[in-house]
Formats: structure tokens, sequence, C-alpha cells
């Protein structure tokens, strides 16, 4: 126990469980009614929010791809003309990137880091209310110009020249670059909230070699978020400023540069795949010693391979850019450094292979979806490898070849492990158990539709078929392998379809689950399925990084918080040992009313500059009211 | 096993019929090599892959207790730390392969022909130059290269960045505005090989294709002097009343024909036009059908394309097809 002592009877220390979790529940729930929606900074119902909205995006996304694959399955067809095609693939890779991937691996962190850390809620939890909304209005600005027929046409990349003020007039590059903006706004929120987390409010005792991995993956993702996104920010801001002011950073004619935009863009979309990666990661090395019957081997390989990568992911972004006539030296670097995150890579699916090797498996979905995962990752990295070498790269760089690889990287490596993950903690989020026989049909059907459907893109590719054609011509001899793949993706929509109906039916009808159906080991087990809003009743102690194996499943906690208030134990970054207590903001629409100031600014000011200082003005008071002092400590050390 | 066999047929029913546009049909210096790279690291990736899947499915699939002592964590230990080791070999490996052929790749010599390339939505421009570097004549998406020498071509753009692309003879490289870059490549026989650009370029980047036809010196010296000369007149009555309607109309704002009035720059040169094989970059072969069709409707073959409708009569448009067709 703990040796906080105090005799006030608003501490936890000596309630019974009854009354102490009646406490609790009256001090952290969620107001009903209609204010309370949007009031909420409960980690849990934001990032429930967050997985719902990112998923919608990636069925949207789903059927986007559907389109594209009506258009390319007979040479010259015209289902859809070249104006919609262009905003289709556009949208398709947007959204999935920043309205779905990202946002969805930082849902689970919401969700899970808090809990597998043992505390109550995330850290600045106004602001995880904030970023959910800002996420949705810029997802929903940038659907609702799909809709509109005005949706970006220049690609997920938006290269420019092609997206500056000559070649994309109207407001369509604009869209783009202000839905990268609230994109990264909420992003950004995220990742300083998991990191202050995980530094600062893990349980006692869970030093930082007790620290699941899931939650490492969490924190190198996170701080990949930190460094990566400014350099997107900045040139999604100063295209904008190209365009709407007249600014000429990336006009050649005026000593603008087009090729910086590619450095900048991809110094952010190359850390962004391991943005995307990283937790897939995190995400197998939980679920696998779960059902495997032992612990993950070498968890200090792995987590060091976690911070490798990260690092790593920092120094590839010209493999990008292979083809623009680097100078000789320039490509030898950068297809060394491509070439050697095969190393980290490498040694993650080794520690995984070792841990099936001695473990004994038990084929539940969640497994099925990590082996799936390997099989297909390993290919996605070993074309990887590939396309890291220039002269093989000049061959295969904006063809089908790379659309398949990054599709095995992306979806085989993060989808897999991703719908694994929702079969694993579905459980936990809903209480109830998702469909063990619909499950494996939905992986069954996944994984051949997508091997189906992308395998062939690779000799699509070496035979000669570039990315981001709306159509091709009959002479061609790429139909017949067109239409395979457009029928295969079929069944990988069905796969997805079915695994929708699954969700949405376990929801109300799934077998209860209880607090920990799988026999795991980590924190989040401990409470209910799902947990209470204040997460735990008392705050756990951890002494190993299974610590829900320990002393025969009997969990040492912490007692000493106030119950009247919201209040969080602060431990120290490295022993984590209690530091002090800390109040934990209460619910408060005024992040809400903040995120939609700030939209009005964002979406105003692609059409005038000048909404960048009338429109500071409402967001400055919503923030006043936000921040505004309550007249109580923070802390009590 | 079933998807293995089904592609496996694909791949060879694509092989048999790939054509002229393929990293897999290859006819020339760099090609081959590239293909030599590509076959080399395809097999070696192969044999990985089967080895880590083979030892997942042998993984999970024996039947044996759970173990966690010190000689099952040993052998594991030992397991990972063979394998890294392993992947760092094959991976350097595969880096020294990489830069080998970096080093089979063409590079100009001096008697180099040298044409300069310019892309633009969405046709491409070829320049060629005499020796004092003025340009002798250009053409539009149809490059003559001689067979068995080397072609040193100078890649530009106009307005965005497009690749240049042709597989069957080199890797493809980009065309940036405020940039010039030089791709070398060499046909090693005779032949028509197709490429197209191969960077996202605005709504026609999927018509912007090029033909490069290679041809014995004899046939390649023969063309050129073709070129250079000045639009030869037309015979017939109808050709010459198309003349006539092309140079009064807006055709000759945007197109130059050489030795009329028609000077605009803004369109493909079209002094030889009749003598390519097809019109619009890749879209059509030139007929005189195609050719009135394309005249009559560019914006329904070509969606988006910067050739406004010039409203012409019927027989107008039959007269400017005819002479079009002419000139050869």
């Amino acid at each position: 126990m703990m040796g906080k002592e105090s005799s006030r009877p608003l501490l936890d220390t000596d309630l019974d469980d009854v009354v102490l979790e009646a406490r609790l529940a009256k001090t952290w729930e969620t107001p009903t009614g209609f204010w309370g929606i949007f009031a909420t900074v409960d980690h849990k119902i934001i990032a429930r929010r967050y997985l719902a909205t990112a998923f919608v995006f990636l069925f949207l996304g789903g059927l986007l791809a559907l389109a594209m694959r009506l258009q390319l399955s007979r040479p010259e067809a015209r289902f859809i003309g070249p104006d919609r095609y262009n905003q289709i693939f556009t949208m398709h890779g947007t959204n999935m990137m920043f309205l779905f991937a990202v946002p969805v691996m930082e849902a689970v962190a919401i969700y899970l880091v808090p809990l597998m850390v043992g505390t109550r809620n995330i850290a600045f939890p106004r602001l995880n209310a904030y970023s959910y909304w800002v996420f949705l209005f810029g997802g929903i600005l940038l659907w609702l110009s799909f809709a509109l027929d005005t949706a970006p046409d220049v690609g997920w990349f938006a290269y420019v020249p092609l997206a500056g003020p000559q070649y994309s007039p109207g407001k369509r590059a604009d869209l783009w670059a202000q839905m990268i903006t609230f994109t990264e706004v909420a992003a950004l929120a995220v990742a300083v909230e998991i990191v202050v987390t995980v530094f600062k409010q893990r349980a006692p005792g869970m030093s930082l070699d007790r620290i699941p991995v899931l939650v490492w993956a969490m924190l190198v993702m996170s701080f990949l978020v930190i460094l990566a996104m400014p350099a997107i920010m900045f040139a999604s801001s100063t295209l904008i400023l190209d365009r709407l002011v007249g600014t000429q950073f990336y006009n050649p004619a005026k000593g603008g540069d087009a090729l910086l935009w590619q450095h900048l863009f991809w110094f952010f979309g190359h850390p962004e795949v391991y943005i995307i990666f990283i937790p897939a990661v995190g995400m197998v090395s939980t679920i696998l010693p779960t059902f495997v019957g032992r612990p993950l081997f070498g968890y200090l390989a792995l987590v060091s391979a976690l911070v490798a990568t990260g690092i790593l992911s920092f120094g590839l972004w010209v493999h990008h850019m292979f083809v623009v006539g680097l100078p000789r030296v320039g490509e030898s670097f950068f297809t060394a450094s491509s070439m050697a995150i095969a190393l980290p890579a490498g040694v993650q699916i080794f520690c995984w292979l070792a841990t099936l090797w001695a473990g004994r498996p038990v084929f539940k979905t969640p497994v099925l979806f990590v082996l799936g995962f390997i099989v297909t990752f390993v290919m996605g990295g070993l074309t990887g490898v590939m396309v890291a070498s220039v002269p093989f790269d000049t061959q295969v760089h904006d063809t089908y070849f790379v659309v398949a690889h990054f599709h095995y990287v992306l979806v085989g490596g993060a989808v897999f492990p991703l719908l694994g993950a929702v079969y694993y903690w579905y459980p936990k989020i809903c209480g109830r158990m998702m469909s063990e026989r619909l499950g494996r049909w939905v992986f069954g059907l996944i994984f051949v539709g997508f091997h189906l459907t992308f395998f062939p893109m690779h000799i699509l590719g070496l035979a000669g078929m570039p990315r981001r054609v709306y159509t091709y011509q009959p002479e061609l001899p790429w139909a017949g392998l067109n239409l395979f793949v457009s029928l295969s993706s079929l069944i990988l929509a069905t796969g997805f379809l079915l695994f929708l109906i699954d969700a949405l039916r376990s929801w109300r009808h799934g077998r209860p689950a209880g607090s920990n159906p799988w026999g795991a080991s980590t924190l989040e087990w401990a409470t209910t399925s799902p947990p209470p809003a204040y997460n735990f009743r008392r705050i756990p102690v951890v002494s190993s990084l299974t610590p829900l194996l320990d002393n025969d499943g009997e969990l040492t906690v912490a007692a000493g918080l106030r119950t009247d208030r919201r209040e969080l134990l602060i431990t120290s970054v490295v022993e984590a040992l209690p530091q002090s207590r800390e109040s934990s903001p209460r619910n408060s629409i005024w992040p809400f009313l903040a995120s939609i100031a700030t939209s009005i600014l964002f979406v105003w000011s692609i059409f005038s500059p000048w909404a960048v200082v009338w429109g500071a003005i409402p967001v400055a008071l919503a923030l006043i009211a936000w921040f505004w002092p309550k007249g109580s400590p923070e802390d009590e050390s | 096993m079933i998807k293995a066999l089904i592609i496996a047929v694909l791949v060879v029913s694509v092989a048999g019929c790939s054509g002229n546009q393929s990293a897999l049909d290859v006819h020339g210096q760099s090609a081959v090599a590239l293909k030599q790279l590509i076959v080399i690291m395809v097999i070696a990736c192969a044999i990985i892959w089967l080895l880590v899947s083979g030892f997942l499915v042998w993984a999970v699939a024996r039947r044996r207790e759970v173990r966690d002592d010190e000689v099952t964590k040993r052998k594991m230990t030992v397991g990972v730390q063979s394998a890294a080791i392993a992947t760092v070999i094959i991976v350097a490996g595969l880096t020294m392969i990489s830069f080998y052929t970096t080093r089979l790749l063409n590079s100009a010599a001096d008697d180099a022909v040298v044409v300069t390339v310019k892309g633009q939505q969405w046709w491409w421009q070829f320049v060629y130059k005499q020796d004092q570097n003025q340009a002798l004549f250009q053409t539009a998406n149809e490059l003559h290269i001689p067979v068995g020498r080397d072609v040193r071509l100078e890649l530009e753009s106009i307005d965005v960045i497009h690749s240049f692309w042709v597989p069957s003879l080199a890797g493809k490289l980009d065309l940036i505005p405020g940039r010039k870059n030089i791709l070398t490549m060499r046909a090693d026989r005779p032949g028509i090989y197709r490429g197209q650009c191969a960077e996202f370029c605005g709504l026609q980047h999927s018509h912007m294709a090029l033909m490069v036809i290679a041809e014995e010196k004899a046939d390649y010296e023969r063309w050129r002097m073709s070129q250079a000369a000045p639009a030869r007149e037309p015979t017939s009555d109808e050709a010459l009343a198309g003349k006539d309607v092309f140079t009064a109309r807006q055709c000759a704002a945007c197109h130059t024909i050489r030795g009329t009035p028609a000077v605009g720059t803004s369109g493909p040169d079209l002094t030889h036009v009749g003598a390519r094989q097809m019109i619009g970059a890749g879209l059509l072969e030139t007929t005189r059908g195609s050719l009135a069709a394309w005249i009559a409707d560019p914006q329904t073959l070509k969606p988006g394309n910067n050739m406004p409708l010039v409203p012409l009569t019927s027989d107008e448009l039959r007269q400017v097809s005819a002479y079009l067709e002419g000139l050869k």
C-alpha cells in the first residue's frame, strides 16, 4: 500500500467498494442530456467517437476504391470521367491516411493508454475533446467538398506546381491544404496527451521496463507525430499562402522551388507510414502473448526496434523522390538508409516468430489476423527493400507495383493488426464478444480478397501500368489483370462488410464478455467491461510487465486519492514513483465551442487571409472561457 | 497454392503479350541491366518470404508444450540473433548489387544524339538540335532514335511535373519546371517502344503516351531529313482548301506548320503530322477519319485537354483532315 496518510473522509482510503464506486461515479460521470454529449471529457467516450468516425471514413474510402476498380475494370471505360476520377483517388488517399489511419491509431491510444497505464483519464482531457471535434469538422469539410463535386483533385501528395495557383484554380487544392491543418491540429493535440499520460500518469511501480509494448508503441508514434507533422503544416500553410496571397515558395519562375514541396511533404510523409505502422506493432505484441500461453519474447529488443524505427524513419524521405534527378551520392545514402530499416523490422518479426515457436497458439480471430499480418507484411517489407534500390525504383516508381507495395504495408501491416485488435479489445470497449464464427469468415474473406486484389498489381506495375491513371488504352495488355483485380476487390469488400455486420450485431447481441475474457495480462483487463467512468476503483500498483498474472490474479492497489473531485496520481518518469495528486479537468462545453471557432477560422481562411485576424477573436474568447481559473489548487504533493 | 497457380498463369499470359511498354520486355542497355536487378531481387526476396512463411507455418503447426525454460530462451535468443545478422548480410548484399547496377546504366557518350524533351499538359514535345545548338525541327509524341547509339534526352517541363518513362529502354526520370534532367538511353534493336507519363500531371495524365521509334541508321537519317524539310504543298484541291481553312481559322494560332503562315506555338508542331503513327499523345491512330474526329470534338475524345472546339462546317472539316493527313 502506498504511504498516503490522511484522515479526511473525502479520500478513498477507508471506504468500502460499493460506497467508493458510487462516489467515484458521481465525480467522474458524464452528465446525460444534450449538453453532456458535447461537454464530456471522458477519454473512453471520446475514443469511441474517434473510432466510430475513423471507421466510417474507412468504409467511405473503401467505396471510393470500389468506384476506381469499376472504372479500371476495362480499358477506356466511361463510368467515371477524369475529373471525378482524380477527385476520387485524391479523396481515397487523403481520407485513408489523414481521416482513417492516423486517427484510428490515435483513437486506440486514447482508449487504451490510460487504461493500460492504470490512470483515470488521459492528460489534458479537454484538449482531447477539442481534438476530436476539430478532426470531425475537418473530415466533414473534405467529404462535403466531395459531395459538392469540388473535392481536391491533385493527389494526396498535392505536388506543386500542379497544386499551385496557376494549374489548380478554384478552391479544391485549398480545401485539401486546410483539411491537413484540421487533422494535424487534432493529431498534435492527441500526441501531446499521450506523451504526458505515459510519462507522468503511469501506475506506481510501472517503471520504464514494465510499460506494455503497445504503450511504448503509442509513445513512439506520438513523438513521430510531434516531430513530423510540423513539416506538413509548414508545407500546407505555404501552399495556401502561394495560392491566396501570392507568395512564391514553390514557383520556380519567381525563385521558388518545386522540389522543396516534395522534401517537406515526404519529410512528414515517410514518418507518417510509421505513425501508422508502429501502433500496429504494439497491437501484435500485445495480442500474441495472450494467445500463445507465454510472455512475449524479446521485450527489450522489440522496444529498441520500435525506437530505432522511429528514429530511422526521419532519414528515408528521399526514397519517395528517387526519380527527380538526384546526385549519385544522395541516391546511395538514401538507398542504404532505406535498406537499413529492414533490420529493426526484421527483429520485430523474428521476436514474434520466436514467441509463436515457443508457445502454443490458440487460433482465435485476433491470432488469425496476426498470422495474416506476418505473412502479408513480410511481403510488403520485401518489396520495400526492392523499391529502396534507386535503379529498381526507376522502373516501378509511380506504377501499380508501388500501389501493391504500400497496400501490403499499410493494409497488411496496419489494418490486419487493427482488425485483430478490434476483435481483441471489442469486449473491453463494448462489454460483449464479437462472433468467433463470423470472425473466421471475416478474416478469410479479407485475407484472400486482399491478396487476390493486390498481388496482381505488382505484375501490372512491372508490365508498365502507371498509377493515378483514370483509364488505359485497349492495345495495352493490362485489361485481363485489371478485371481480375476489380472482381477480387469485391471479395475484399465483402469481408469488410461482414466485419461491419459483426461489429454492429455484437454491440447488442454479443455474448457478455466479463472483465478479462482472454485471460490477458495487462491492466485494461483489471476493470469491468466496459470500464466505469473512473476506470479503476483504486489505482493499481505494478510490479512486473504482466500485472494480472502475478499474485494469482490479485491486484495490488494504491489508495489516497480524493473522491469528491477528479484526481489523478502523478508519478515519476523513469521509476513511476508517486509524486503528487493532480486534479483532472471536469466536463466543459468550451472545447466544443473552441473547436467550432477554430473551424470557422480555418474554413474562412481558405477564402480570405483576414480570417486569421478576425477569426482569431472567437477562438481567443473560447480559450479564455476554457481556461478560466476555478479557484482551487491544481495539485497536492 | 491455387492462388499461386492462378497468378503464375496470369504472369505467363501477361508476359506473352506485353508488347512494348514493360520493364520485363527490354531492348536497351539500361533496361536490360534493370531487368537483371529486378529478377535477382525478386528471386532473393521470394526465397526469404518462403523461409519466413515456412517457419511461421511450422512454428504454429507443430505439437508441443508451452516452453519457458532457460534452454528454450537461449535457443530463441540465438535464433533471433542469427536471423538479425542474416538480415544485415542480405540487405547489405542487395544494396551492393543495387549500387553495381547503377554503374551499368547508360551514360551518354560524346557523340550522343541530343534531343530536348519538353513535357506539357498532356503531350510531349521533342526538339532535335543542330550542331550549333539551334533547334533544327520539332515533333510531338514520337521520338525517333538511331539503333545502337546513345541518345541524350534533356528533360524539361513547360508547366507541371511529368515523368519520362519508356520501360523497355530505360528507367524513368522526372521533368521538373525550373530544372533540367538528363536521361541517357539506347535501343539495341529496331522497334517501337511505347512510353507514357508516370507522374500525375492533371486531368489527362492517362493520355500522355509517346512512341520511341528506333531505326537503323539509314532509316533514321532519312527520317531526319524529311522532318527538317518544310511542309509539303498539298496536291489535291480538297487538301489545298484545307490549308486555307487551317491558316485562316483559329488552328494557326496554336499550331505551327513550317512553310505556311501557321506559326502558333502552344500546340504541337504539325509540319509532318501525317507521318506520325498516333495523334493526341497515343490516343488514336493517325488516319483521315481520326483527324476529323479529333478536330470535330477534342473534348469528348480527351476531356479537359487544351485543344478547343473550333466550329467548322463539315466541308471544312473534311478539307482540313485531308490536308493534315497529307503532311507526311
